[in-house]
């Protein structure tokens, strides 16, 4: 019959509109038509997205029981490779006499700053990092009014433990921790 | 019951008896165009709220919610928005007709408020040549939408403006042809008696009715440029047509006389087909009544829903036999559903080509508005015989839509036969 394509599209528009409305969707169940629940937004700021695990968002410094004792040495590959040049590395630290400082048996970093609206996510510095030193976090709410002082993390606000990297990312973070034991052997 | 359907008629008597006789045809003629004003941004702001919240909710979202509950704050947040913004003329642009030419589209929106019976005795103007006014007045928006166009100097918006004229005068000749059929069977051009040769059948319920209702509906939704035909805004391909350089309130006026057209389309065809302020004739406190022993008595139907289904149409039943629904209400009921309509057709379909657009006027509705023109004159000359002279217009229009969809049906496409390729 001439037209009922377009009252079927009408109708389908018509059964998504019922769906989104709790009463809406007791009718279509009386009316024994299968419902689902129509409304897919999330309310981002009331409501949050459950992430996947893997989900990424800015590298972090990994650091193992204090703060002094974090895994990078300064090696600056991770300034090197990062494609958008975010990192911004000073070291390693040395002392008086102009020998490499150490720390735990380690140099490390005097500054270590990433821009983190130029950063693009890439996870590079993760991936040619020697030292697993670098990891992905997963916070994205991290804006701010001022451009160079909220928006360029320095080493405190990078530095996390990795009792944190490994809550937040268990399957990867085990990885990590069974390649650092093995190397340590 | 009465009281209620004249409270706003009682309203004004009682303002106008505050003045002195010889001023009060001044104070009524005041009244009556001061409460248009104020309530026409009204709707106009709560159009876009409501179909924001529909057209959402078709697309599984929901729509504004963050200002104010439900979002109901967020057309006054959208309009300061709008006052606020930078107003921009671009350069190379005529000045005094981009400034003219939303104004000019915004007039006669609200002018055709002048002649919308919103209830017993609610007219401002009971013109006898009202359907008449109606069509001067909506063609005026097809100059404002060229002026806005040609004033802007880009060819978006010239582009845009060329095809909105083409189609505004386009389908102004299905929706003139369309209301013929009813001036035929009323006699009159005023709005008021049309609505009042409803009481008896809404015109709706007969076959030209239903033919004639559609066309105008649909040539309306076309001339108000609403998708899916509004070519000449089409985003995808013109940006934003005819109002692309316009910016602020300038910008926020075209959308207030697009939205209040499409208003007053839903309630022009309410008035001329839908019956207007008129409730059913039918005396549909016994269809209620026969509702509710149907539900009642369904056993498809789970226990609660037949419970509450039952005493809701019984309610319904007995509030139709006492009458307590007033006029006005009647009319707004009727007009916003069909604005749910509107949005329901923006929400379900894509916007058509150009060609399909002018097809559809040429080719379908203007043979189809002159053989509802017999129709009516089949229907009204069989009216001793009514149930007769209903079959023998169904027939003849239905016979004329199924040939004109036959003659009207494209060539299937051949296979494609690649002559330098091959």
């Amino acid at each position: 019959m001439i037209g009922i394509g377009v009252l079927r599209g009408m109708g389908v528009t018509f059964k998504t509109f019922l769906e989104t409305y709790p009463w809406g969707r007791g009718l279509l169940r009386a009316l024994r038509i299968p419902t689902t629940n129509g409304l897919v937004t999330v309310e981002y700021p009331d409501v949050k997205q459950q992430h996947h695990e893997r989900f990424r968002y800015f590298p972090f410094l990994v650091y193992d029981q204090t703060p002094d004792n974090l895994r990078c040495v300064a090696c600056k590959i991770c300034e090197q490779e990062c494609p958008p040049a975010c990192i911004h590395i000073i070291g390693p630290a040395k002392d008086e006499q102009g020998r490499p400082a150490k720390a735990h048996g380690r140099t490390y970093p005097v500054e270590f700053d990433i821009d983190i609206s130029v950063c693009m996510s890439c996870r590079i510095c993760v991936d040619v990092c020697p030292f697993d030193a670098i990891e992905m976090d997963n916070q994205y709410e991290l804006s701010g009014f001022d451009r160079f002082g909220q928006m360029v993390f320095n080493k405190d606000k990078l530095l996390k433990p990795n009792d944190y990297f490994q809550r937040i990312k268990p399957t990867e973070a085990a990885t990590v921790d069974a390649r650092l034991a093995a190397k340590k052997k | 019951m009465q009281e209620l359907d004249q409270v706003f008629v009682n309203a004004k008597g009682w303002l106008l008896s505050l003045f002195p006789i010889g001023l009060r045809p001044w104070v009524s003629i005041a009244v009556s165009v001061g409460v248009i004003a104020a309530i026409a941004p009204f709707i106009m702001m709560y159009l876009t709220w409501l179909e924001r919240k529909i057209i959402a909710r078709m697309q599984n979202r929901f729509g504004p919610t963050r200002v104010g509950v439900y979002g109901l704050l967020q057309p006054i947040s959208d309009g300061i928005k709008m006052l606020i913004k930078e107003d921009i003329v671009p350069r190379g642009a005529d000045p005094l007709l981009h400034i003219l030419a939303p104004i000019l589209s915004l007039a006669p929106a609200i002018l055709l408020f002048a002649v919308m019976p919103f209830g017993r005795n609610m007219i401002a103007a009971d013109l006898n040549v009202g359907l008449l006014y109606l069509f001067a007045i909506s063609s005026i928006s097809s100059y404002s939408i060229f002026m806005g166009g040609w004033a802007s100097r880009s060819k978006f918006s010239i582009l845009g403006a060329m095809r909105g004229v083409a189609q505004i005068i386009s389908y102004e000749v299905p929706g003139v042809l369309s209301v013929v059929a009813v001036i035929m069977i009323t006699g009159t051009l005023s709005m008021v008696g049309i609505v009042e040769a409803q009481a008896d059948q809404w015109f709706v319920f007969t076959p030209w009715g239903i033919v004639g209702c559609l066309m105008f509906f649909l040539s309306g939704v076309a001339e108000v440029n609403r998708t899916p035909f509004d070519m000449p805004e089409a985003e995808s391909e013109l940006v934003g047509g005819f109002h692309t350089e316009y910016s602020g309130m300038k910008f926020a006026l075209w959308y207030m006389a697009e939205f209040l057209e499409s208003f007053a389309i839903c309630a022009f065809t309410t008035t001329l087909f839908l019956g207007g302020w008129q409730g059913p004739a039918v005396p549909f406190w016994v269809l209620g009544l026969l509702l509710a022993v149907i539900v009642a008595t369904g056993t498809k139907l789970p226990a609660p829903i037949r419970s509450v289904g039952a005493a809701a149409m019984l309610g319904a039943a007995v509030l139709w036999r006492t009458q307590v629904i007033p006029s006005w209400a009647w009319f707004l009921a009727k007009t916003y559903a069909l604005v749910f309509v509107l949005v329901w057709l923006r929400g379900t379909f894509p916007r058509l080509r150009v060609d399909q657009l002018m097809g559809l006027a040429w080719k379908f509705f203007l043979p189809l508005g002159l053989v509802n023109i017999v129709a009516a004159g089949i229907w009204w000359s069989l009216r001793e015989t009514p149930w007769f002279g209903w079959i023998a217009s169904a027939v003849v229009l239905a016979l004329s839509a199924w040939a004109l969809v036959l003659a009207n049906k494209p060539e299937p496409l051949q296979p494609r036969t690649y002559i330098y390729a091959d």
